[in-house]
């Protein structure tokens, strides 16, 4: 095949694509792969070559897209098993060599017909975290004024185009379905940071306290590597959390998991993980503690219970330095 | 090659065949290190959630320290080199944002000027040793047997922190290794999924099912053993392996999972003991038979 990078000369680029299809009206239905061949300009999106691939080779083929633009958020789907938007995303950059990509329907939400989904799961998400805002006074003037820097920092959180890629692709949610999900946090984390908003606190305890809240994340980051939009909604979720710290939500084991890894660090310069086990159980809560037992002595008969007291780094005294220095400059 | 050698929290408490199979690996390979024993835990992203630039301020101390010596950083874990890269990304493109991060460290002498590059032992080997140059220190070839690789959030995400448009082999690198050792991959989904881990002590049901299915998974796919370059993720692949196997599919452990020297070492011909292989919660008896049947060069 010639090269399909010197775009500027060549006129078509051969893509080869594998589609998931599902056919609800079949009996029980049907999920099954179909292959696809069609030839496009280089500088085309994958969308583009679903739109011919529809066009010319097979008119049953569903799937949604409006704006072409990444702006309307309809055609979010996986290709090569990642969210994406295949209007933002260049074919050539899938399958730079011509290799086959594999576009499926996005994951984590029911699917209507081959790449189209529901998009009633998210929503009852979005809903959950109560997205409008919802004052506490009325302004003097008639009017509420917000700074321009308090404007621009929402400014992640409100260019989310509530796509779903990033619902698709969460982690959490592939075995908790109560999860809020990433797209909620990061709508709920725009409203607490609103200066206008008068629920700030009520929001903060309702995601603090409620299972499948802020702390059932895990990090993995799956969701601001999909976001094609900037919102990173793991960064919102942390910074959710630091503010239910400080707004004194300290009741639960997400809590005393960070507050005992800080605290670990602090005296020791290293983590103690026995103590950090015990710490996010809590020290009276005697089901999780005995819960803790077996995998703490199997690790022993093997040899590799982490010790009792912890290793501490060398010079450990100066990273206590380190942190009341820092802790002195915050307050 | 010589390193700033920074093995971790957990290599030097809930892992400890991690610690000493690396040891081994690099002595076999003639790379030199220098432990970093002043170094602070890297925060794991959990220091972080409650205080950001305390979390730079002790990653740019550790920077420092090396750069002192003029040498790059080796970490052993998947969790240390994201949260590393992270923190060295920040600093690094923010030049009053370091100055600010290097008030904090004058105290003890220090100032990190920039220049320290951190590498997981997994991208050492293939960036700086080579894989052919590793190949010649096998002494088997680990024929027949199927590997899933498993490389833990940290090493994948986020690509712009991890620098992986200048280096694309880490995209692959966990494949790549074990096609080196002659392995074959057992490639499933979950490979950059998380294992769990960080919401053991939050969530356990949760956890629970995401150490189920990606074990489960990869058996189910015909898997010998699954590889990982994070001791955290094997804290709960392996350590909860049996709870999570019982609870959610009602069966039982059957999938060792196995650290990247441990893997190197096999091929290297090291024994069960000298890798530690005799450490893990869920037997590896039956790969050490596995690779002990091979045929040996020498």
């Amino acid at each position: 095949m010639p090269d399909a990078k010197q775009g500027t000369k060549q006129e078509t680029m051969h893509v080869n694509l594998k589609v998931k299809r599902y056919d609800p009206a079949d009996s029980g239905g049907k999920t099954w792969w179909q292959e696809y061949e069609v030839d496009i300009h280089p500088d085309s999106t994958v969308l583009d070559a679903l739109i011919e691939v529809r066009e010319q080779n097979d008119g049953t083929l569903a799937m949604r897209c409006a704006c072409r633009a990444s702006i309307c958020g309809s055609c979010g789907m996986k290709v090569n098993g990642s969210a994406k938007l295949v209007c933002k995303t260049r074919a050539i950059d899938v399958s730079p060599n011509g290799e086959q990509m594999t576009i499926e329907p996005m994951g984590n939400q029911h699917v209507v017909k081959d790449l189209v989904v529901s998009l009633d799961t998210f929503f009852a998400q979005i809903k959950r975290v109560e997205p409008f805002l919802q004052p506490d006074h009325v302004p003097a003037q008639g009017e509420y004024i917000a700074s321009n820097a308090s404007m621009e920092n929402l400014l992640t959180s409100m260019n989310c185009i509530m796509c779903g890629c990033c619902v698709s692709d969460c982690t959490v949610l592939e075995v908790d379905s109560n999860f809020i999900g990433p797209a909620a946090l990061a709508k709920a984390w725009r409203f607490t940071e609103d200066p206008r908003d008068g629920k700030r606190d009520e929001r903060l305890k309702m995601l603090n306290d409620e299972d499948g809240g802020m702390w059932d994340c895990t990090r993995c980051m799956k969701c601001v590597d999909v976001c094609p939009k900037g919102v990173a909604p793991m960064d919102r979720i942390m910074e959710l959390r630091e503010a239910a710290i400080q707004a004194g939500n300290t009741n639960t084991p997400g809590y005393h998991h960070t507050e005992s890894f800080y605290n670990s660090v602090k005296k020791n310069g290293r983590l103690d993980e026995t103590r950090l086990a015990i710490d996010s159980a809590g020290w009276t809560n005697l089901p999780r503690l005995l819960d803790l037992a077996p995998i703490g002595i199997a690790a022993m008969r093997k040899g590799k219970l982490p010790p009792l007291f912890p290793h501490k780094a060398e010079d450990h005294k100066k990273v206590k330095d380190l942190y009341e220095s820092v802790e002195g400059e915050s307050k | 090659m010589k390193y700033a050698f920074y093995p971790g929290c957990v290599a030097r408490g809930g892992a400890p065949e991690l610690y000493d199979s690396a040891l081994a690996v690099m002595e076999r390979l003639g790379i030199e290190h220098v432990e970093l024993t002043k170094a602070a835990c890297t925060g794991a992203g959990v220091l972080q959630e409650k205080n950001l630039k305390m979390g730079d301020i002790l990653n740019v101390r550790t920077f420092a320290m090396a750069e002192q010596m003029g040498l790059p950083i080796m970490v052993l874990c998947s969790t240390c080199q994201g949260v590393m890269a992270q923190a060295n990304h920040r600093v690094k493109k923010d030049p009053e944002y370091l100055a600010e991060v290097n008030k904090h460290l004058a105290a003890e002498g220090l100032e990190y000027k920039g220049t320290t590059s951190v590498k997981h032992l997994l991208w050492a080997l293939i960036e700086d040793i080579g894989l052919d140059k590793l190949k010649e220190t096998f002494t088997r070839e680990l024929t027949g047997m199927n590997m899933a690789p498993f490389y833990g959030c940290y090493m994948v995400r986020p690509t712009d922190a991890l620098e992986f448009k200048a280096n694309p082999t880490r995209e692959t690198s966990l494949e790549d290794l074990i096609e080196a050792v002659g392995g074959t991959v057992t490639d499933f989904a979950g490979k950059t999924a998380c294992c769990g881990f960080p919401i053991l002590f939050i969530n356990q049901a949760n956890s629970m099912k995401m150490v189920a299915n990606h074990t489960g998974t990869a058996k189910d796919l015909g898997a010998d053993a699954m590889v990982t370059p994070c001791p955290l993720c094997h804290l709960n692949l392996d350590g909860y392996q049996p709870k999570a196997r019982k609870q959610v599919r009602g069966d039982k452990a059957d999938l060792p999972v196995i650290h990247v020297p441990q893997l190197i070492g096999l091929a290297m011909g090291m024994s069960e003991k000298a890798l530690g292989l005799q450490k893990h919660i869920v037997s590896t008896k039956e790969i050490v038979r596995m690779a002990e049947a091979l045929p040996t060069r020498i």
